[in-house]
């Protein structure tokens, strides 16, 4: 129980960050990204207050055997650069630039009522289960070969 | 440098870390978003999960139903939001991570994989920006 109101209450804290550093927000979003056009550098902002917090965070958290409510902690573990990972990170960028939305803003505004991102959300899962899809069918042709 | 936020960005940036710090310090786990919701989506009700993803969306809920605070932006083309959407869908997906995975929780381990990824993601976004609006539209986006 203790571990379920740990995760919601990091949920909203998350939630009310996106909100008020104006991720949710697509224009606030590309105007970062137009270094060309009228440059807003708030997202560097949030990128740099919030890398600092969890960096700090985590090496205190990490500090610790284990965390307060879980077994043990569970961290990606690869340190491997492949080509799936530079060619999807190029193609999330692309989709971003688009429109402005990243995967947790376009959610928190989606379920907040805005339509753009009901539409964009419902793209995006999608295109999760369509990745899914080539990686069963890849998985598929490995097991054959 | 119009419409620069510096107060509410730092304050943004702030709780953004901290929710990241209270699920690795509560629930041992990191903060991938994509990762998360994909998780769901295959079914996986993992109650960590399921209590993440409610308490992100609670806080939007709130401020456009109590304080009648707009969201979203009106005048973006369906088409477009359908195309963008995949992309970011499937490329988060295949990169394993999006900008909370990999651009803070990832950063802030020093994960290598992370800091190629957020780099690659970061400079598409921009390049797709500055077509968008400089080549494309000429400027009238």
């Amino acid at each position: 129980m203790r571990s379920l109101i740990c995760s919601l209450a990091a949920g909203v804290l998350f939630g009310s960050g996106l909100i008020v550093a104006g991720m949710t927000s697509p224009a606030k979003v590309l105007a970062f990204f137009d270094f060309a056009g009228a440059w807003d550098p708030s997202l560097a902002v949030v990128m740099a207050v919030g890398l600092l917090t969890a960096m700090v965070g985590y090496r205190l958290a990490l500090k610790r055997v284990a965390p307060c409510w879980a077994p043990a902690y569970v961290l990606p573990e690869r340190n491997d650069i492949d080509r799936r990972l530079v060619v999807g990170s190029a193609i999330f960028g692309l989709g971003w630039g688009l429109v402005g939305y990243c995967p947790s803003p376009a959610l928190v505004a989606g379920s907040a009522g805005a339509s753009d991102a009901v539409i964009f959300s419902g793209a995006m899962i999608t295109g999760m289960l369509v990745w899914r899809l080539v990686e069963r069918t890849q998985a598929m042709r490995l097991a054959r070969a | 440098m119009e419409g620069f936020t510096p107060f509410s960005a730092a304050l943004g940036g702030l709780l953004i870390g901290a929710g990241a710090v209270l699920l690795l310090l509560g629930n041992g786990r990191v903060m991938g978003v994509g990762g998360i919701v994909d998780a769901l989506l295959k079914g996986d009700g993992t109650r960590w999960r399921i209590g993440f993803m409610v308490g992100m969306l609670v806080p939007g809920v709130v401020a456009a139903i109590v304080l009648g605070m707009p969201f979203g932006q009106p005048g973006l083309s369906v088409p477009l939001l359908i195309v963008a959407g995949l992309l970011v869908g499937f490329g988060s997906r295949m990169g394993n991570g999006c900008t909370s995975g990999h651009g803070i929780c990832g950063l802030a381990r020093f994960s290598k994989r992370s800091l190629v990824a957020t780099m690659v993601f970061f400079t598409a976004t921009a390049a797709t920006v500055f077509v968008m609006r400089h080549v494309l539209a000429g400027g009238a986006l």
